[in-house]
Formats: structure tokens, sequence, C-alpha cells
């Protein structure tokens, strides 16, 4: 951008000359950061607006429509059910990565078992496969084992998730002491007493970070769903969304609403995680 | 004692148990499954039938999955070049001290990364309709456009039209972010003397971003070049969903937003031929492996030269 602001930690010299620049690169900033939120804030404006409101042009500020909006919108698809349903496969497939992931972690970490390091190649050679090659077989296989159109298919795998055991042993290499664990052992606790009430009390952060990752994934997942479900009623909150074109046709407002009821969770929930969610991010890259 | 450690780090078995049943019978079984499919003619009713290599044979003829493959790297590319060149040149702006507001940058530019991609995808068909699209009307009422742009309707010359080029706008709008973070994370970790050192030996900023932050950035260049590479020869919800139409996944106009993975959906789910979507699933993988080996050697060869 600009020969001054590079990484020296103290006022550059040239700093002073080159005040013109630094305005310049504020406002990139700022019209850059526009460009990211504006999208999210014409839907939610247009959510409360007619569909006339909205085809007479542009506004900043919130319509008149969103109770009309609202009952269109309810009335050819029920997005609450699929919003339920989205919580039903998110929350015990987090749940099942993060307890899951932490007790396969716990035991790479600090168990000398014969295979140990095999296993967990073989752990991390998985994170490099694409999740859609398996989706004709798993498919097959949801088949016959009568899981085709249930989320319980789509919960189920998360007990396997390779990148949750990856980071959370990397987390248990750094943050377990195993001076801690000899004393529990002294103190006569069994390896799953210790595991539960000594070593995921001192973990939980690690695991509250990726599990934050893991639940915007599974609210996210698109292309299971897509592919396992196949009745109205167990559609997750994507699938919906995805039909609201087809189903509202010329009603944009209700199709603005029903994108927005999808978005704005998200957006108020990283409004609170924000720090938490972009560290654990940046956690996962540098500790490859 | 020694009795003591072996029963202690047999425990480990018992501990992997759950996750290793599981990845065995829900995601390598299927894997497997798959490869086995794609040597079979099926059609998820009838029997199956071996057919050897024919499913193969018949892939690398296919004019579709041809212009798949590069309707998903054209799509990649014109978006993973910008997020490449953003991606740096915030996280250097942003890892400065002197800079206000850092946190709130950062956390508004990654935003978009975390919402639901197929809804990001129906908001921008929305967004960018032909006539009462928001885009169209604030580019008209702004004077930069006489006529209502068609943003997902002219294919273009070879696909390189508007609907191509919106799929991977947004796409880089998704994460440029992403990308900034973990280069900011990279920056972070070099150790500041370096600069400081450079700094006396008279170097400006530029210099020592040249110098001293891009080569010590390369192997995090190299960790997002290939989970984009990876994600991004797997693009699907948002071409699934945005293109032409009522009808998702058709990826019109004249197939040019048809990815590999929406192929290999649409021939599985719509036309249940699951055996060539097999075939299909396996062509992707290798087209993945290939290019990810390519991409190490390549940065392991250049690592050889300078020494």
């Amino acid at each position: 951008m600009n020969n001054n602001l590079k990484k020296t930690g103290k006022t550059n010299r040239f700093f002073k000359n080159f005040r013109m620049s630094v305005i310049l690169l504020y406002i990139f900033l700022i019209l850059l950061a526009i460009i990211c939120y504006i999208p999210f804030y014409i839907m939610i404006i247009n959510g409360t607006r007619s569909t006339t409101q909205i085809n007479l042009g542009l506004s900043l500020l919130p319509g008149t429509g969103m109770v009309e909006n609202y009952v269109k919108m309810q009335d050819s698809m029920n997005i609450w059910r699929g919003f339920l349903n989205s919580i039903l496969v998110a929350l015990p497939s987090t749940l099942f990565a993060g307890y899951f992931g932490a007790l396969t972690a716990y035991a790479f970490s600090k168990f000398n078992f014969k295979g140990n390091r095999i296993l967990f190649w073989l752990v991390l050679a998985t994170m490099m496969v694409p999740t859609q090659l398996g989706l004709v077989g798993y498919y097959q296989l949801a088949g016959k084992l009568h899981l085709i159109d249930t989320l319980w298919a789509l919960i189920l795998p998360s007990i396997a998730n390779a990148g949750t055991v990856f980071f959370l042993k990397m987390y248990i290499d750094a943050n377990l002491s195993d001076s801690l664990l000899e004393a529990s052992r002294i103190d006569g606790g069994n390896e799953f007493y210790i595991f539960n009430k000594v070593v995921f009390p001192i973990i939980t952060p690690g695991v509250a970070m990726i599990s934050i990752l893991n639940f915007v994934f599974y609210w996210n997942n698109y292309i299971t769903p897509l592919a396992l479900l196949n009745s109205k009623d167990n559609y997750t909150l994507p699938i919906l969304i995805a039909l609201v074109k087809g189903t509202y046709k010329q009603n944009i407002g209700s199709q603005y609403l029903a994108v927005g009821i999808s978005v704005i969770p998200i957006i108020i929930s990283f409004m609170f995680f924000s720090r938490y969610i972009i560290s654990g991010v940046a956690a996962g890259a540098i500790k490859e | 004692m020694e009795r003591f450690r072996l029963r202690k780090d047999n425990y480990g078995y018992i501990f992997i148990i759950p996750f290793f049943l599981v990845f065995l019978g829900l995601q390598l079984y299927p894997i497997l499954y798959t490869l086995y499919l794609s040597f079979q003619q099926y059609d998820g009713i009838s029997n199956a039938q071996f057919i050897g290599l024919d499913n193969y044979a018949r892939l690398i003829k296919d004019p579709v999955f041809l212009k798949a493959i590069y309707n998903t790297w054209r799509i990649w590319l014109c978006n993973f070049i910008p997020q490449l060149i953003f991606g740096l040149g915030l996280a250097a702006i942003l890892t400065q001290s002197r800079i206000k507001g850092r946190s709130f940058f950062r956390a508004i530019y990654f935003l978009p990364n975390l919402v639901t991609a197929a809804s990001i995808g129906i908001l921008f068909s929305i967004l960018l309709g032909r006539q009462y699209g928001t885009i169209n009307q604030m580019l008209l009422g702004i004077g930069l456009i006489k006529e209502p742009i068609y943003f997902l309707g002219s294919p273009g010359w070879h696909g390189w039209g508007w609907p191509s080029i919106t799929v991977s706008a947004i796409l880089w709008w998704m994460w440029f972010g992403h990308s900034m973070i973990i280069f900011m994370a990279g920056i972070r970790a070099i150790p500041n003397n370096l600069y400081e050192a450079a700094r006396v030996d008279g170097a400006n900023g530029w210099q020592s971003f040249w110098k001293i932050t891009l080569p010590l950035l390369k192997p995090i260049m190299i960790y997002v070049l290939v989970t984009s590479l990876i994600g991004g020869m797997q693009n699907f919800d948002v071409p699934y969903v945005i293109g032409e139409g009522m009808t998702l996944g058709t990826g019109e106009p004249q197939k040019v937003l048809l990815t590999m993975v929406m192929y290999l959906y649409n021939t599985a789910f719509k036309y249940s031929n699951r055996g060539y979507a097999a075939a299909i699933a396996y062509g992707l993988f290798f087209i993945i492996i290939v290019f990810s080996v390519i991409i190490f050697i390549f940065m392991q060869r250049r690592e050889k030269q300078k020494v």
C-alpha cells in the first residue's frame, strides 16, 4: 500500500510527510468495511420493506412491510422448523465432535501406545480428503442403515472430526502437564475419571474455541443434508433458504426476511465471539 | 512401575475407539465403497453391474466434466488471486500498531466468511436481480450505468462473462478476510528484532516487507494456497444456488457455473447415476492430489535452489 506503513513498532521518520496517504489508507479500509457489511444491511432493511417499496428503489431506512412479509413467508414455508432442525443437527454434532475429539486427542497426546504415531498420521491424512469423496458411498450406506431422511445421518459422523482431534492434540501438548496427570493417578483416580474430572476442565478453553468453529461449520453445511434429507419437515435451514426464490417468486420482501432469519443469528453470535473465532482460525493455521 | 505404565498406555486404545469406529464405519468405508461403485453401472435401484474402467474411460472424454473442471478452475483462480493480494496487503497494514480500529476492521472483514454460503448465494442472487435488484438500482441511481446489468445472464467468451465473475467476486468477498487473519497470525510470529535490525541497516518499510515478511510467510502461504485449492475444487454452495432460473444447480447460463461437485451431485442424486458419480468423485480427488503434490514439490525445489 504505502512505503511507510510496514511493521516497525516505532514512529517512522517518514511518517509525518505522508499524512495524505494515511488518510487514503483509512478511506480504503472503511470502504472495504462497507463492502463487507452493506449486503447484510440491505438484507435487514429490505426484510422490513414491502415488495412494492423494494421495487421502488434503494432505501437505507426500514420500511413498514415486515409483518406482511413475515405472514407471507410463513404461509408457504416453515422457516422456524428449519431453524429447529439446524439446531438439532449442529448442537449434538458440536458436542460429539468436542467430547470425542478431546478424548481422542488426549489419548494421542499423553498415552504411549503402540501405533500412536501411525494412527495420528492417518487422522491428519483424512483432513486432506475432500468431504464429497465418500458422499455417494455414504448415501448408499445410510440407505442400508435406514438413516436416509433422518437427522442422525448428519450427526453421527461428527464423532470422528479429524480437524478437532488435530487442534486439541496441539492444545493438550501445550497446556496439560504430565506431572498433574501423575499426581491424579497417585491419588487413585481411574483413567476415565481423570479425563472427565481433571483433563477436560483444563482443556475446556481449547474445546470451546474449536466448538464455536465446528458449530458454524455444521450450521452452514449444505451439500450433505441436501443429499440425505428428502422430506420438508427434516430440511435444515440452508436447504430451505436455497428454495426461497422458487417459493416466494415475486415476493421479494419475504425472500429477504427469510434469508435474514438465517443470517442474523450468525452476525449476533459473531459480535459476542469474534475474538475467540478469529484466534481459533489463526491458531489452526499457525500450528500446522 | 513398568507394569503400571503399560496398563496406563493401553487406555489410549480405549479412548480412541469411538473415534475410530465412526471413522472406519462412516467415513473410510463410504470412501472405499465409492471407489467400488466407480467400477459399477448402478442407478440406485436395480442391481449394480461390474463394468471395469468404463466409467473412467467415459469421464476423461466427457465434455461436461471437462467443462466443469475448466469452470471450477476459472472461478477459483479469479477469486484466489485477488484474495491473496488483499489478504497479504491487509495483514501487513493491520499488524501496524499505529493503525486505529484494527480489531474492528479485522472482525468486519472476516464476518462474511462465517455466514452460511447457501444463504449468501441466495442473498446475492436477489441483490443482483436484473429488474429490481438493489445493486442495479444503485448503479443506475448514481449514473454509473445506463441499462441494468444482467449479472447472471450472458455467459461471455468461454465463460468469462458476468455470471462467473460474479461468483468469483462473491467468493473473494467471503474469503479474503479469512486469508488475512491467517497472514496476520503469521506476521505476528515473525520476531520483531529482524525488523529492527533491518531498520538499523537502513531498510524502509517496503523493503522489509519484501525481504523479511514475504520470505518468512512462505509456509503460511503454502498452507493458504493448498487449503484454498482443496476448498476451491470442491466449490458447490454458491454456484449451486445462484444460477439463473428457479431450478437449483443447473449451472446456467450455458453451464458456465457448473462446477465439478455440482456435476457430481447432479449425476448422483438428480439423475441417479451413482456409479458414474463415484467416478467423478475420484476424478475430483485425483485432481486435488496431483495439484497439492505439484505445489509441495515446486516449493521444496525453490527452497533447495536458495541453499
